[in-house]
């Protein structure tokens, strides 16, 4: 049982040649490795015995009904929640012990903006910068918002953005100390079609450079098109976990509505 | 400076950024704190015998009561975008989360008192130069502070939260609140600073332990 991801102060290991072993390698080639997790809000189990393998570089889409525990696996490899039982291992560092050395390698993208709205989006990422001890800042600011698109808006207020302006400026956010593991959770709620292009663009791009996303979504027809391999969680549960190249979408609903009893 | 401190500091500023576009929290407090000490002034005659009785009461209730409504506001902003998420996503202990949120709300407290205690001292008719008087608000706004940023956190997330702070944080504070009052008296009385030791010591320990056992249980009341 963990004894909780906040407050640890170790630090980071440090592998040398005698380490090099093969749990290393084991390591070295999961971006994220799951066994066993079990999460539980009072009696209410929310993920049961969860196991899950994403590789480096993989973009694995999560799918599920509404309450089937996508959120929470997100918040527990997010390290917002501590599991109850279960070991989780992110760039192969144990939560349990190296929560904060994982935070600086992951980048979170929710429902929620995650931003300021009286602070211009130029003060919010650079507050957000400076917790990551982000090193040339401004300039990793202004080529992060250029990648999306909102230069022109960049000392404006959050306030005054759409609901897609404002995930695009949270996703610069989430980029914004070069995290090597991107989590989503449902990060298309709320957007238009144009927003929506736009960030399918921007994940598959920040894929290509090798970086690892895991997102969650209700729509199967994008996830199937945008990751690379594609999971199923129902009643806590990782109930089906493909590759993308052996599936078809017709295949993906079939299992959809096999595992999960909604129809799609 | 020390990184933990520095990230500390970075939170404060982002907190008094934002108040200072829209002054939600120093406009509210502060214009509520004047009206009870007009409204005490009204009430009790000032330059009457028993006004130097009254006023360390009505001072500290007044700063309570107004603080209440400041710390309140503290995390529901961060709460409203998710912006707490953001800040217990940071690679930084919790406790530096708390220490910043504490150093930001302290700033708001003491920018009122600020404006709020010379406006009582004229309209009571005391002196206005009481530097005991600056310290003994200083030690008590650290003592009100840092344990209402805990209990703000932890009200936040309840359904009646407005309620829920002020029942929890009252009953705590307490010991600090009396202490101040208590010295105030005195130093509205002129006394010397060996006079009111005691309660500045009282004061003091109060502030180490609601810091240091705030910070610890930080962790447990924001993460679940």
């Amino acid at each position: 049982m963990h004894s909780g991801p906040a407050g640890q102060k170790k630090a980071k290991p440090i592998v040398t040649e005698s380490d090099i072993g093969e749990e290393v390698l084991e390591a070295d080639s999961s971006a994220i490795e799951v066994k066993s997790l079990t999460k539980a809000f009072g009696k209410q189990l929310a993920l049961r015995e969860v196991d899950l393998q994403v590789k480096r570089g993989a973009f694995l889409t999560l799918f599920g009904p509404n309450g089937a525990g996508k959120t929470t696996l997100i918040k527990v490899l997010a390290t917002l929640l501590r599991p109850t039982t279960g070991i989780v291992r992110i760039c192969g560092l144990d939560l349990s012990e190296y929560s904060i050395d994982i935070r600086r390698e992951i980048g979170l993208v929710s429902h929620q903006p995650l931003l300021y709205d009286d602070l211009t989006a130029y003060e919010n990422l650079q507050f957000w910068g400076r917790m990551y001890d982000v090193q040339h800042l401004a300039e990793r600011i202004h080529n992060l918002v250029a990648m999306v698109g909102l230069s022109s808006r960049l000392h404006d207020r959050v306030r005054t953005f759409s609901r897609g302006m404002q995930q695009r400026i949270s996703i610069v956010r989430a980029l914004i100390h070069n995290p090597s593991v991107i989590l989503l959770d449902e990060p298309e709620t709320g957007l238009d079609r144009y927003a929506s292009s736009m960030l399918k663009e921007i994940l598959q791009s920040l894929n290509a450079e090798g970086r690892t996303v895991v997102m969650t979504t209700h729509n199967l027809e994008t996830g199937l098109e945008m990751g690379n391999e594609v999971a199923i969680l129902a009643g806590g549960r990782v109930v089906y976990q493909e590759p993308k190249r052996l599936l078809s979408l017709a295949n993906l609903q079939e299992a959809y509505h096999r595992y999960t009893g909604a129809t799609v | 400076m020390r990184l933990p401190l520095r990230k500390a500091l970075v939170i404060a500023w982002k907190d008094i950024l934002s108040e200072s576009r829209t002054r939600d929290i120093l406009s509210s407090v502060g214009v509520f704190a004047l009206l009870i000490i007009v409204i005490f002034n009204f009430a009790f005659e000032p330059g009457s015998d028993n006004v130097e009785l009254v006023a360390p009461g009505v001072l500290w209730a007044t700063i309570t009561f107004a603080g209440v409504l400041g710390l309140g506001r503290s995390f529901v902003f961060e709460k409203e975008k998710g912006c707490l998420e953001g800040l217990l996503l940071c690679p930084v202990d919790r406790d530096v989360v708390y220490l910043g949120k504490m150093l930001g709300s302290l700033a708001f407290m003491l920018a009122v008192e600020i404006i709020v205690v010379p406006i009582f001292l004229i309209l009571f008719d005391l002196p206005l130069f009481l530097p005991q008087l600056a310290l003994i608000t200083l030690l008590a706004t650290v003592g009100f502070v840092s344990v209402g940023t805990l209990f703000s956190a932890l009200a936040v997330n309840t359904r009646a939260r407005d309620v829920m702070l002020p029942i929890l944080f009252f009953p705590i504070v307490a010991p600090v609140i009396i202490a101040a009052m208590k010295a105030s008296g005195l130093a509205l009385e002129r006394e010397s600073w060996s006079a009111m030791s005691s309660w500045l010591q009282i004061m003091g320990v109060f502030d180490a332990i609601f810091i240091v056992i705030s910070a610890l249980v930080f962790e447990f009341v924001v993460e679940e």
